[in-house]
């Protein structure tokens, strides 16, 4: 009997470690590491769920900036942001800070991570691609 | 004896646990969802009327109330419960701008946008004569991003003191940064950052023509006209991000716990230090910022006011109000109403505020420990991302048969809470 219930919960934490990782989407290890860097950098201002606050910090949730272009996502974490956007008719205004002291693969995992959790479903951003933008003035 | 019908037990089981559900639901919606002290009711008089902003009322009990949204093109509503059922129906939506502040003083209505100054004459019923026809009394106010609301209230003498907010968290060389640090000699402070006095009477005034009243707050939404000790009394929004710019000095408890929201008693002249200093409710200091060579052990000028009270940090006191009724018990009499709109700076650690306390006052000082005084506006117990609230207080007003009434802007609940 208890080799039953083992064999089930083993196959139960595979069935949905590959739920989570879809085929071709970024690895769980990759999420993990983005993860990290999210809740160490990111969340004071964005909150633990991506929601933002009302006026002041954007939500990451399946909004233009997060789902588009890459270019400029990665821009806003190596440059920050201070002009404020306006998302669905509101205006968020407290300014981003750069991160730019985050290494590529930090960025390329943190941004891989939001644009698939918070309900966001987007292909991963890679270290090279940071790297490639970053070195552009 | 007739066997026992088991499935006709079970449903009726079901059915008794259903209704036990809808019970609770019904004791949600008692006072409004609110936790009261003893004594004390609410309910709300509007609904999802728009974000819902500081408010006034009015000698009959009508209701101004601003919005920090447009609503229809409009920025601010006028209700009353004309059939007296205890809801508010909107009147009239007028005004072109959003903002927060409004104010009644002397046959006028206050109102400002991010940047003005309105009044509007009022009719012997404290009605507005002319909705469409403003007489600007104020323009040319800083707004940049980051605490753009001019709150304001007016004195006996005419004077209207305006919250001008500073557009920057700790006046960082690079705003919000890691480590980066503060502006020498931080010229925001000097049109923005403070409280400043203009005349109540006159038109299209501006920084030239104002007094700069008070410097060194960071920016301030709740504010009120202490009449028992004729002054000014603000609730500062304290910086943020202690622990996220100095994680070397602030750990993540820290960061949450710290500064104080300070309620400041305000004379001209003074100046309450931001970004300098920041106040430390635990070692109950003035302590140097670190933007400017703290690290949590040094303690800042002492030329800078020290607070009447000082709350725990982050949690917006976006509303002040000084009782003066005489519906609600001695205790409450001159005491300060503070509304904590709840924060967000405290991640990732859960979330305060969300709630209205309370500061009893005698002779012009606190008088006791403050307390919560209405609490559950959030709807959930805890908060840890702000979008979670599904109310939060902002502003506050007393109502001519002493009530006193809460807004929320997150949906626009109206609550009004009276002591039976």
């Amino acid at each position: 009997m208890k080799k039953l219930i083992f064999v089930l919960g083993f196959l139960l934490s595979v069935a949905n470690i590959n739920a989570q990782v879809k085929k071709g989407g970024p690895s769980s290890t990759s999420l993990l590491k983005g993860q990290a860097v999210y809740t160490q950098y990111c969340l004071p201002c964005h909150q633990v769920d991506g929601g933002g606050v009302m006026n002041m910090n954007p939500p990451l949730i399946e909004t233009s900036y997060v789902l588009g272009d890459k270019t400029q996502l990665i821009n806003i974490l190596l440059k920050g942001l201070s002009k404020g956007v306006v998302i669905d008719g509101d205006k968020y205004t407290n300014p981003m800070p750069a991160v730019n002291y985050l290494s590529d693969q930090q960025v390329s995992d943190v941004l891989t991570y939001v644009r698939n959790s918070f309900g966001n479903k987007a292909s991963a951003v890679s270290a090279a691609e940071v790297k490639a933008v970053r070195a552009k003035k | 004896m007739k066997k026992i019908n088991y499935k006709i037990i079970s449903l009726l089981a079901v059915v008794i646990m259903i209704c036990y559900s809808f019970t609770d639901r019904k004791n949600d919606n008692e006072n409004a969802g609110l936790t009261l002290p003893t004594g004390f009711s609410a309910v709300t008089i509007s609904e999802n009327i728009g974000r819902t902003r500081h408010i006034a009322v009015n000698k009959n009990g009508d209701i101004y109330v601003r919005l920090a949204k447009l609503v229809d093109g409009k920025g601010t509503l006028f209700l009353t419960d004309d059939d007296k059922d205890g809801k508010f129906e909107v009147k009239l939506a007028f005004g072109n701008y959003y903002g927060t502040g409004v104010y009644i003083k002397n046959g006028y209505l206050y109102a400002s946008s991010d940047e003005e100054v309105f009044r509007y004459k009022l009719d012997k019923e404290e009605r507005i004569i002319d909705p469409n026809n403003p007489e600007k009394i104020v323009t040319g106010l800083l707004s940049k991003n980051q605490h753009e609301t001019k709150s304001l209230v007016v004195d006996d003498k005419n004077n209207i003191y305006v919250n001008i907010g500073a557009y920057s968290n700790s006046c960082q060389v690079k705003d919000r940064s890691l480590e980066s640090p503060g502006i020498e000699g931080c010229p925001i402070l000097d049109s923005a950052g403070g409280i400043w006095k203009f005349k109540a009477d006159k038109l299209n005034q501006s920084y030239n023509n104002g007094e700069h009243y008070a410097s060194g707050l960071r920016n301030v939404v709740g504010l009120d006209w202490n009449y028992s000790t004729n002054s000014l009394f603000v609730m500062q929004h304290g910086r943020d991000n202690l622990n996220s710019s100095w994680p070397k000095l602030y750990d993540e408890k820290e960061s949450a716990d710290l500064p104080a929201e300070c309620l400041y008693q305000i004379k001209k002249g003074d100046n309450a230090g931001w970004p300098y200093m920041y106040y430390d409710q635990i070692q109950k200091k003035k302590m140097l910022a670190p933007e400017y060579g703290g690290d949590g052990k040094k303690e800042a000028d002492n030329k800078f006011i020290n607070p009447i009270v000082a709350f725990p940090g982050h949690m917006a006191p976006d509303g002040l109000l000084f009782y003066t009724g005489n519906q609600f018990p001695e205790k409450y009499k001159n005491g300060a109403f503070i509304a904590f709109h709840g924060s967000w700076n405290r991640s990732p650690l859960p979330q305060e505020g969300y709630y209205v306390a309370f500061v009893p006052f005698k002779d012009g000082k606190p008088s006791g420990e403050w307390e919560v005084f209405a609490k559950g506006f959030a709807g959930v117990e805890v908060v840890n991302s702000t979008r979670q609230a599904q109310h939060r207080p902002c502003g506050l007003a007393q109502g001519p048969d002493g009530s006193i009434f809460v807004t929320d802007d997150v949906k626009g609940s109206v609550y009004k809470i009276s002591y039976n």
